[in-house]
């Protein structure tokens, strides 16, 4: 399956979900999708089309926060950068641990750095830090003013 | 009355020198569960490298890790190449590919000195380094360096290999193959080393897809990924090589993964050379003026499996937001399979079977008896531990 039919099929699959496609390269795609299909899509790509879940980017964005997730497509070389994008006032989203292990520690570091809330993660803990820094302390968000401990 | 011992593995490691805190919970001598800690070698590149510019993060990357500090410039080179459209002319793509296999020789060279050291083979350890000591020459020859060897740029290479070396190189690589033959039958056949790593630390196929394992991990376990394969970069899809893949999960099957895959990188960097020498001198990179708005994602197969860097840019002159994935991250969680159910002294030798690099991923050491609440063995005791079981298997046969 090449880039063109991936993305095809990723319409078809979820055409109300998929915001706006990006085609970055040659075999690099960024999907904009609603955040409450993540799930679904998520499972999509793992189970049934058999990508590996490479890592999470979460990010500030000024005015929200964007986590981009990256799968591979190790048959043909393809990596599907999903993103999702999140509220400021309501920063959480649903773990993707309970799919596959290899989120977790990666949705940990999220929470850690960027103070991001996965829905039913089962066990979220520091992974970087020792639990000491200030509370509302997240070093990845921007502009980033240190509170006092 | 039963009471569990929890051994702390680290966070100064017993066997990997790097830090990093596992807690393996013990009944008697079998480990039940482990728990882990990482964060101790935290440095916040990501952060600091949104305030540096695209140049200077090479050198800033290439300090994630001492082993393989090439892997990390060279995902960040291709995810930067892929925002900037740029292509890299064949002579830099060889010397970028001769640059990451010699440095998967040295690398694995390493880990199997230290895994002898560990079952108490250290005649493999001595043997192992000495070997890797001509690998860290030819490093010098091409890059003046031993380590960290600043070859990287966006659109090429910053050093040309220059024709007088050519025959050095390749025949320090003829002396170096019969060695690592002899030291691979030295391990591969030796009885005991089989006892101690046939069947031990095993992860299943569905384990690796779980835990999203890579690299050689993922290849011991019969997962056929590659990323110099499967997305092909630099000079791998010019020459002729394969994937080693070994289908049992064990220790042994790692171990052989990384010796044959020593041979694949010897053969790959010959082909890269005679293909150099029989093209012209060319130009070693492509200038590369603006980095225009946008995102790349950059990845290369190091020692250890893939390496993930993902970079997105504003049109300024350094990264908005620049995200590294190092492939222990994705390896080291696979622990929790791989140890329980072990005992001890297994345990130990499964945490190194991974080749985990803590420096990618991000106090002493003793076994305490939770019971008279004493410490019991400290670091160097552990490692005597494993020693000895060596020594009482060999006795036995």
């Amino acid at each position: 399956m090449d880039t063109k039919e991936f993305i095809e099929l990723m319409k078809f699959k979820f055409k109300l979900n998929i915001i706006r496609v990006f085609v970055r390269y040659k075999n690099r795609v960024l999907f904009d999708i609603e955040k409450e299909s993540l799930l679904k899509v998520a499972s999509f790509l793992s189970v049934e089309q058999g990508c590996r879940f490479i890592i999470a980017t979460g990010l500030d964005a000024g005015d929200h926060f964007e986590i981009i997730y990256h799968f591979s497509n190790d048959q043909t070389g393809l990596i599907a950068n999903i993103r999702a994008c999140i509220k400021k006032n309501k920063p959480e989203i649903e773990s993707l641990t309970p799919l596959f292990s290899a989120a977790d520690w990666i949705e940990c570091e999220m929470h850690e750095l960027l103070g991001l809330e996965f829905l039913n993660h089962p066990d979220m803990r520091s992974l970087l830090s020792e639990g000491n820094w200030g509370a509302g302390d997240y070093p990845m968000r921007k502009p980033h003013q240190e509170t006092k401990k | 009355m039963t009471a569990k011992t929890i051994i702390p593995v680290g966070p100064y490691h017993p066997l990997q020198e790097e830090p990093e805190l596992f807690r393996l919970y013990c009944d008697g001598e079998m480990v039940t569960d482990i728990e882990w800690e990482t964060g101790y070698n935290h440095r916040g590149i990501e952060k600091i490298n949104e305030s540096k510019t695209f140049e200077q993060i090479f050198f800033v990357v290439e300090r994630i890790c001492g082993i393989c500090s090439t892997s990390h410039p060279f995902a960040y080179a291709n995810a930067m190449e892929e925002i900037a459209h740029v292509t890299v002319p064949d002579r830099a793509k060889y010397i970028r590919s001769i640059v990451a296999e010699l440095e998967r020789v040295h690398s694995h060279l390493l880990w199997v000195g230290l895994a002898g050291h560990f079952i108490g083979y250290n005649t493999v350890f001595m043997w192992a380094w000495k070997y890797r000591e001509p690998v860290l020459d030819l490093f010098e020859i091409i890059t003046g360096n031993r380590n960290s060897y600043a070859m990287f740029k966006i659109g090429g290479v910053r050093r040309d290999i220059e024709e007088k070396n050519f025959t050095t190189i390749l025949n320090i690589l003829d002396r170096l193959k019969p060695k690592v033959e002899m030291l691979m039958k030295a391990v591969v056949d030796d009885p005991v080393i089989h006892l101690r790593t046939k069947g031990i630390g095993v992860l299943t196929r569905q384990d690796i897809l779980d835990y999203c394992a890579v690299g050689p991990t993922a290849r011991a376990s019969g997962v056929d990924i590659d990323i110099r394969r499967d997305d092909p970069y630099a000079a791998y899809p010019l020459v002729d090589w394969k994937v080693i893949v070994q289908q049992e999960g064990d220790i042994f099957a790692k171990a052989v993964v990384r010796f044959l895959e020593i041979f694949e990188s010897i053969s790959i960097i010959e082909q890269c050379i005679t293909k150099m020498q029989k093209g012209k001198p060319a130009e070693i990179e492509t200038k590369v003026k603006d980095i225009p708005e946008g995102d790349g994602s950059g990845r290369s197969e190091a020692p250890r499996g893939e390496v993930f860097h993902y970079v997105r840019t504003d049109g300024s002159n350094s990264p908005v937001r620049h995200k590294i994935r190092a492939p222990s991250y994705v390896n080291v969680a696979t622990f929790k399979k791989s140890c329980v159910g072990q005992t001890i002294t297994d345990a130990t030798l499964a945490l190194a079977a991974v080749d985990p690099c803590y420096c990618c991923t991000e106090r002493m050491a003793y076994v305490y008896d939770a019971r008279s609440q004493k410490k019991v063995l400290d670091g160097a005791g552990l490692i005597r531990l494993s020693q000895e079981r060596t020594r009482t298997l060999k006795n036995k046969m």
